[in-house]
C-alpha cells in the first residue's frame, strides 16, 4: 500500500492509502476528520471543500496521493485557541446555515475567496458560490455573512 | 473507484515511460475529469500517471512574442496572471468562467484539451486565438489539433506539455453556460490577430468548430454590426434535454454578437 | 422582552458545532466492527427478474454476505406500508401493491432494490455488487402518468388494474356545476407541477446494529422522526417487539420531507445486523440519492374557474392526475387528497369546489411529500387560474385577489373543502406586499426595462397553507394510520438546569435554539440553562416528528403544557417552603412570590427542593419531570403575499429575477432570523421548481436522465437575488403559543409567482415549469413575432 504524508490543520500525518483513496475519505476514515463532508460524486455540491497548499480544492476530486507532501488546511483547524475565525463567526451572526451540512465547505470555500478578494461584491460572492450547493438558507444569509466578514476582517 | 496504481513522475520522459510500461494507463493532469470518470467506475485503468509532480509543466511565459503555458497550469493560474491577463485578457476571462473555483484551483489546461470535452472552453480558446499545442514530440496547430469528441490528434504515447498563444490584436469569448454542469452549451471565442480573424464555437457541437460565415464577415470589418447578419445553421448542432440544436444556434449568434462587442 | 425571549433573534445554539466540523451526521459514525452494505439496483424500469445468483459475489474479497429479496421473505419481513389509506369514491380503499425492501418477482423502477452485499469496506461491498448476476426478463415500462390510465398500458401492479391506486374527490360535483352554469366567464387553465427531487445535501445513511446479549436493535438513521420509523419497522416490517429497537436520528442535514419515510436501505440495514451479526453501515451515493430518494410533486391538471360579471368566484373544478411511482411510500397516498385538494379554496371566498383525484402508479421512484407536499401544488393551481382570470377579465392582479379575499370578519371560516380557517388577513399581506415592491412603481420599471432590451413582469402569489398536522380524530377519520399530536418532556436537573426532550426533530429549523427561548422565557431561567434533546427514540418520549410545518405548532405547544405542569407542581412545593397556600402563590419571570409579600422562591430553588425534598409537601411526588402530549384543535393557516419581479433577456430567454418580496403571516414568531431564514430557503426550493429543477425520465425506457448534480439544475447562488420579507400577524386562535409554522411557505408561494411574473413579462397566458432558458426564448420569439 502506498503512504502518504501531509501536514493536516498544521500536524504532520500519514497514512496507508490505496492508490484510489481521495482526499475526503484519508481525512474522514484516516484521520477522522468528519467535518468535511462528501455531499455528491461529480464534484459539484462542494460539502467537500478544503484548503491544499492555501487554495480551495474538492477534496472528493483528489487522490489522497495528490496531495502527499502538501499543507492541508479543513473546517477543524480554522477556529483558533477556540475562537471562530471571522467568517465563521459571520456565519452565526447572519444566520448562513441550516442544516449545517453544506457549511463547512461553504466555510472553506469563502475563506479563500476573501483572501483573493478582500472587498467582494454580491455578485462576485454570488459567482464565487457556483461550486457549493446549499439546499437550506436560499444563499441570502450566506451572501450576508460574507460580506459582513469581509467588513470586520478589513477593520 | 477500481484500484490502480498511481504513478507520480518527476519527468515527462519518466510519466512516457510509465505509461508505456502499464497494461492500461492513464494520464491524469489536474483530475478534474478522470477522478469523477474513476467514480462511476467508467473507466478501469491499471495505472495512473499523476503529471502533478513535474515542475517543467507548469508556468506561463512569454515567448517570441506569444504567450506559452505549461499544460499543467491551473485555470486559475492563467487567469490571474497578469501577463495573460495583459496580453490576452480573453483568455483570462475564459479561463476564470470555467467550472467553479475549486475546480480552477486544480483543473489544467492541458488535462482539459487533451480531453477535448465537446463543452469544455479551452477548446474554443485555442482554436479561436490560433494556438499551438507543443507536446514531447511535436507541435500541433489546433486547428488539427481537435479531431472529434473526445478525440484529439495524440498519440497514445504523447503528453501536452504547452500551449502557445499568438498575441492577438484584439479578442473576446462569450459563454452560455449550462445552469446545472456549468460547462458551455455555447461558449465563443472571437480574435483578430497574427493568426487573422478566428471564431471558434464550443459546445454547440460534437466538436470546437471555426464558423467561417461569421470569420470572412468580421474579415470585411470587425464589429458586431458586421455579425449581425451571420446566419448560424442548427445542422450538426448537438440536441438534447438541456437544449435543442435551434437554441444552440441562436445563442452562437447570441454569443458571437457580445464577442465580437466585448473585443471592441 | 428579554433578549433571549420570544420574539427575539437569538444566535442559534447549534451553529457553533456546524461552523467547527463537529457536527455528527450519520456517515460521521462509526461502529466497532462494522460492515458495509452496497444495494445492487436494477438497470430496467421494468423486469421479471427470473434468477439472482449471488455466488460470485459471495465468494468476493471481503464479503461477508449477500441477501436478495428470497431471504428477506424466508424471515417473513413484511411489505413497507402506507400509512394513510384513502377511500376512493366508489368507497373502497386505496390499491396497495406490496412494496417489499429487496424486489421478490419484479423491479419497478431505475433504482429499485435486487440485493445487497454486506463486506468489510465499502469498495469490497460494491465490487462484489458487480458479482451479483440478475437475470431480468425486460417488460415495456411506463413512465408517463397520464398514459397509465390509457388502456393497454403497461401494468405496474397487478393488484392496481390500470395502474390506479384510486380515483378520488372532494367536494359537491352537481353544486359546481350549477354554479359554472351561471357563469359570466370561465377561465380553463392545464398545468404540469414538475417532478422534484429534494436533494437535501446530506445523502441518506443509516447504520444497523444487533445487540445479541439482550436481542436488541439500534439504528441510526436520517430520519425526521425517529419514533415514527421504530413503529413502521417494529409493527409493519421486521417484527422486531417495538421495546427492542432503538432509532437514533442525529444530526440531520436537511430533509424536506424526503427523510419522513421508512425507506428500503435502513430496513435492510437492520435486518442483516442481526444475520451478520455485526453493524451494517450504508451511506447513499448521490446517483442513488437521485433514483431512490422520494421525489416529490409531479402532477398533471386541468383547472376550471367560474367568476361573475365583476371577477368574483362563483366556483371551481379541478381535475388531477398524480404520479405516485412505482410503489407507495409511507404517506405518498395522502399528499395529493387531503393535503392537496382541501387547500383549493386558497384566500378566497370560492362557494364551491369539486376536485378529482386520480393517483396512478408508473415505473418511477416512488412520490411522497416534499417541501410543503400537496399545498404547493394546490397554491399553484388556484394562483395561475386566478392570474389567468384576472388577465382575461382585464382586472389588475391585486385587484381580483382583494375581491375574492376572506374577509378578516368572516373567520372562522369554512371553506368548502373541508378545512376551517381559524383566523387571517389577507388583505393586511397583500397592502404590505403592494407597498414594499412598489407595485405603482412598475410601469416605468418596465419601461426601463425595455430601454435595456429586457422584459419585465411582475407575478403575485397568495397562497394558503394548512400546517401544524394536526388534529389526530381529523386526520385519523380521513384514512391516517397514525395519531398526529406531539410530545415533550421537561426535565429539571437538580441544579436548576432543563433537559427538553421533544418528539420534534430538528435537520435545520434550529429547534435548539427556538426551544430553548420558548423554555427560558416561560420558565424564568436563562437560556444557557436550557437544553434540547431530540431525535434518540431511547431518550425522547413517543413523538411524531418534524414535517409539515409542525414543530412549533405542536411540539412547541406540547413543551409550552409540559412547562405548565412544572409551574404548577412548583407552585405546591413553593407555598409549602413559604408557608402560604398554593392559591396565593404567583409566577413570574423564573420567580415564585406570596402576592402581596415579599416571599419569593426561584424556580431553580423549587427544583432543587424537588429533588432534596427534605421539606417537602407531604402529599406530593418529588421530582420535577413533567411530560406533556399536544394534540391540536385544527391545523395552523399560515398565509401571506409573494411578489416577483422578473426581467427577461429575449435573446437568451434567461430570466432574472430582479426583486422578491415575501410578506407572511406565519402567527406569534419565536425567533423572526430564524423565521426569515426558512422563508429565504423555501422561496429558493419554488423558485428552484419555476426556473430549473426537473426530474426528467426517459418515456419509453422509463431511465432517468436527470440523475446527477451535471443534469438536475440546483439553485445555486448566482441563480438568486436576495429576498425582501415582510410579516404581518393574525395569532393562531387554537394553540397556546399563538403559532403557525413558516418551514414551507416559500416553497408553497414560489412557483407561481415566478410563473406568473414571467407570463406577465412576456405577455402569454399559461407556461409549464421549468421557465427554462430555451422555453422562454421560444415563447419570448413567438410573442414577437406575434407582435410585429
Amino acid at each position: 500500500m502506498p503512504r502518504v504524508s501531509m501536514t493536516v490543520n498544521g500536524r504532520a500525518v500519514t497514512g496507508d492509502v490505496e492508490g484510489r483513496t481521495l482526499l475526503v475519505q484519508f481525512l474522514r476514515e484516516n484521520l477522522h476528520l468528519t467535518g468535511t463532508h462528501v455531499g455528491c460524486d461529480t464534484s459539484q455540491c462542494g460539502a467537500c471543500v478544503v484548503h491544499v497548499n492555501g487554495e480551495s480544492v474538492k477534496s472528493c476530486t483528489m487522490l489522497a496521493l495528490q496531495a502527499d507532501g502538501t499543507e492541508v488546511a479543513t473546517i477543524e483547524g480554522l477556529a483558533q485557541n477556540g475562537s471562530l475565525h471571522p467568517v465563521q463567526e459571520a456565519f452565526r451572526e447572519h444566520h448562513g446555515l441550516q442544516c449545517g451540512f453544506c457549511t463547512p465547505g461553504m466555510v472553506m470555500s469563502a475563506v479563500d475567496l476573501l483572501k483573493k478578494n478582500p472587498n467582494p461584491d454580491e455578485g462576485e460572492i454570488r459567482e464565487w458560490l457556483e461550486g457549493n450547493i446549499c439546499r437550506c438558507t436560499g444563499y441570502h444569509n450566506i451572501v450576508k455573512a460574507i460580506q459582513s466578514a469581509a467588513a470586520n476582517m478589513k477593520g | 473507484m477500481y484500484d490502480f496504481t498511481h504513478h507520480r513522475p518527476a519527468s515527462v520522459d519518466a510519466a512516457v515511460a510509465a505509461l508505456t510500461g502499464a497494461d492500461d494507463g492513464k494520464i491524469m493532469a489536474g483530475g478534474m475529469t478522470l477522478i469523477p470518470t474513476l467514480k462511476q467506475r467508467l473507466a478501469s485503468p491499471s495505472d495512473v500517471v499523476d503529471l502533478g509532480a513535474i515542475a517543467a509543466l507548469k508556468g506561463i511565459k512569454e515567448e517570441g512574442g506569444a504567450i506559452v503555458i505549461g499544460a499543467m497550469t491551473t485555470h486559475a493560474a492563467v487567469a490571474a496572471n497578469a501577463t495573460v491577463k495583459a496580453k490576452i485578457p480573453a483568455l483570462a476571462h475564459l479561463a476564470d468562467g470555467i467550472g467553479d473555483p475549486q475546480v480552477r484551483n486544480r483543473g489544467t489546461i492541458g488535462g482539459s484539451i487533451a480531453n477535448n470535452d465537446p463543452a469544455a472552453d479551452y477548446p474554443a480558446g485555442l482554436v479561436g486565438l490560433g494556438a499551438t499545442v507543443v507536446t514531447n514530440k511535436r507541435q500541433i496547430p489546433a486547428d488539427d489539433f481537435f479531431t472529434g469528441m473526445f478525440e484529439t490528434a495524440l498519440a497514445d504515447d504523447e503528453l501536452v506539455t504547452a500551449v502557445s498563444f499568438p498575441v492577438p490584436e484584439k479578442a473576446a469569448y462569450a459563454k452560455f453556460a449550462n445552469p446545472a454542469s456549468r460547462y458551455a452549451i455555447v461558449g465563443v471565442m472571437v480574435s483578430k490577430g497574427p493568426a487573422g480573424v478566428r471564431v471558434a464555437v464550443t459546445g454547440a457541437a460534437p466538436c470546437v468548430f471555426r464558423l467561417a460565415e461569421a470569420e470572412s464577415a468580421l474579415g470585411g470589418g470587425f464589429s458586431a454590426d458586421a455579425v449581425g447578419k451571420v446566419k448560424v445553421s442548427s445542422d450538426g448542432l448537438n440536441s438534447d434535454m438541456h437544449a435543442s440544436a435551434e437554441y444552440r444556434a441562436n445563442l452562437v449568434s447570441v454569443m458571437l454578437k457580445r464577442a465580437v462587442a466585448a473585443a471592441g | 422582552m428579554p433578549d433571549t425571549g420570544i420574539g427575539a433573534s437569538v444566535k442559534r445554539k447549534e451553529d457553533f458545532r456546524f461552523l467547527t466540523g463537529q457536527g455528527r451526521y450519520t456517515d460521521d459514525i462509526d461502529r466497532p466492527g462494522q460492515l458495509f452494505a452496497y444495494f445492487v439496483r436494477s438497470p430496467h424500469a421494468y423486469a421479471k427478474i427470473k434468477k439472482v445468483d449471488t455466488a460470485e459475489a459471495a465468494k468476493a474479497p471481503g464479503v461477508r454476505a449477500v441477501f436478495t429479496g428470497a431471504d428477506m421473505a424466508a424471515d417473513s419481513v413484511g411489505s413497507l406500508p402506507c400509512g394513510w389509506v384513502v377511500t376512493d369514491r366508489h368507497g373502497e380503499a386505496h390499491k396497495a401493491p406490496p412494496h417489499f425492501p429487496l424486489a421478490r418477482d419484479k423491479v419497478r423502477y431505475v433504482g429499485d432494490h435486487v440485493a445487497v452485499v454486506i463486506a468489510e469496506t465499502y469498495a469490497q461491498a460494491k465490487e462484489a455488487g458487480e458479482r451479483v448476476e440478475v437475470d431480468y426478463e425486460e417488460l415495456q415500462a411506463i413512465a408517463n402518468p397520464v398514459k397509465a390510465l390509457d388502456k393497454g398500458a403497461p401494468q405496474v401492479h397487478d393488484e392496481a388494474p390500470g395502474n390506479l391506486c384510486y380515483d378520488w374527490v372532494l367536494g359537491d360535483e352537481a353544486e359546481v356545476n350549477a354554479a359554472f352554469a351561471k357563469a359570466a366567464h370561465v377561465t380553463k387553465v392545464d398545468l404540469v407541477n414538475n417532478r422534484l427531487i429534494p436533494n437535501a445535501m446530506e445523502p441518506r445513511a443509516a447504520i444497523g446494529e444487533y445487540d445479541g446479549g439482550t436481542d436488541s436493535y439500534t439504528l441510526y438513521s436520517t430520519s425526521q422522526n425517529p419514533h415514527l420509523l421504530k413503529l413502521i419497522l417494529c409493527a409493519f416490517v421486521l417484527g422486531i417487539s417495538e421495546n427492542k429497537l432503538r432509532v437514533i436520528a442525529p444530526d440531520v442535514g436537511g430533509g424536506f420531507g424526503s427523510k419522513i419515510f421508512c425507506y428500503a436501505e435502513e430496513t435492510v440495514c437492520t435486518w442483516a445486523a442481526k444475520k451478520v451479526r455485526a453493524p451494517v453501515k450504508w451511506t447513499a451515493e448521490r446517483s442513488e440519492s437521485f433514483s431512490s430518494d422520494a421525489h416529490g410533486r409531479d402532477h398533471v391538471t386541468h383547472a376550471e374557474l367560474a367568476m361573475d360579471e365583476n371577477g368574483k368566484f362563483l366556483g371551481m373544478k379541478v381535475e388531477t392526475i398524480a404520479n405516485l411511482g412505482a410503489y407507495l411510500s409511507s404517506f405518498a397516498t395522502s399528499v395529493p387528497t387531503y393535503l392537496y385538494a382541501t387547500l383549493l379554496a386558497g384566500q378566497y371566498t370560492t362557494p364551491v369546489i369539486f376536485a378529482n383525484v386520480k393517483s396512478v402508479f408508473t415505473n418511477t421512484a416512488p412520490v411522497d411529500a416534499y417541501r410543503g407536499a400537496g399545498r404547493p401544488e394546490a397554491t399553484y393551481v388556484v394562483e395561475r387560474l386566478v392570474e389567468v382570470a384576472a388577465r382575461e377579465m382585464k382586472l389588475d392582479p391585486a385587484e381580483i385577489r382583494r375581491r375574492n379575499f376572506i374577509q378578516p370578519d368572516q373567520f372562522p371560516y369554512q371553506t368548502p373543502v373541508a378545512l376551517q380557517y381559524d383566523i387571517g388577513n389577507y388583505g393586511a399581506s397583500m397592502d404590505k406586499a403592494l407597498e414594499m415592491i412598489d407595485y405603482a412603481g412598475f410601469p416605468a420599471r418596465k419601461k426601463a426595462s425595455e430601454a435595456k432590451g429586457k422584459l419585465r413582469g411582475i407575478g403575485f402569489s397568495a397562497y394558503i397553507e394548512a400546517c401544524g398536522i394536526a388534529p389526530s380524530a381529523v386526520v385519523g377519520s380521513l384514512g391516517a394510520g397514525v395519531g398526529l399530536w406531539e410530545s415533550a418532556q421537561v426535565r429539571f436537573n437538580a441544579t436548576g438546569t432543563v433537559s427538553i426532550f421533544t418528539g420534534s426533530h430538528s435537520h435545520g429549523q434550529g429547534h435548539e435554539t427556538t426551544f430553548s427561548q420558548l423554555v427560558a422565557e416561560t420558565l424564568g431561567i436563562p437560556i444557557e440553562n436550557v437544553e434540547i434533546v431530540h431525535g434518540d427514540t431511547g431518550s425522547i418520549p413517543m413523538g411524531m416528528g418534524t414535517y409539515g410545518s409542525r414543530s412549533l405548532a405542536v411540539g412547541g405547544s406540547a413543551i409550552a403544557k409540559a412547562c405548565d405542569k412544572i409551574i404548577e407542581k412548583s407552585k405546591k412545593i413553593a407555598a409549602h417552603l413559604m408557608e402560604a397556600s398554593v392559591e396565593d402563590v404567583e409566577f413570574e419571570g423564573g420567580k415564585f412570590r406570596v402576592a402581596g409579600t415579599d416571599k419569593e422562591k426561584s424556580i431553580a430553588e423549587i427544583a432543587f427542593t424537588a429533588y432534596v425534598p427534605h421539606n417537602y409537601p407531604p402529599d406530593l411526588e418529588p421530582g420535577l419531570d413533567e411530560t406533556a402530549f399536544y394534540d391540536p384543535l385544527n391545523f395552523t393557516y399560515p398565509a401571506g403575499v409573494h411578489i416577483a419581479e422578473v426581467e427577461i433577456d429575449p435573446s437568451t430567454g434567461v430570466t432574472e429575477i430582479v426583486d422578491w418580496v415575501a410578506v407572511d403571516d406565519f402567527g406569534k414568531v419565536i425567533n423572526p432570523m430564524v423565521v426569515e431564514g426558512q422563508v429565504h430557503g423555501g422561496i429558493a426550493q419554488g423558485v428552484g421548481q419555476a426556473l430549473l429543477e426537473n426530474a426528467v425520465y426517459d418515456m419509453d425506457s422509463g431511465q432517468l436522465l436527470t440523475g446527477s448534480y451535471m443534469d438536475y439544475c440546483m439553485p445555486r447562488a448566482d441563480d438568486l437575488p436576495s429576498f425582501r420579507v415582510g410579516m404581518t400577524q393574525t395569532a393562531c386562535t387554537h394553540n397556546p403559543l399563538g403559532v403557525k409554522g413558516c418551514g414551507e411557505a416559500g416553497a408553497i408561494a414560489a412557483p407561481a409567482a415566478t410563473i406568473n411574473a414571467i407570463t406577465d413579462a412576456l405577455g402569454i397566458l399559461s407556461m409549464d415549469m421549468p421557465a427554462t432558458a430555451e422555453k422562454v426564448w421560444r415563447l419570448a420569439n413567438q410573442h414577437a413575432q406575434a407582435a410585429e
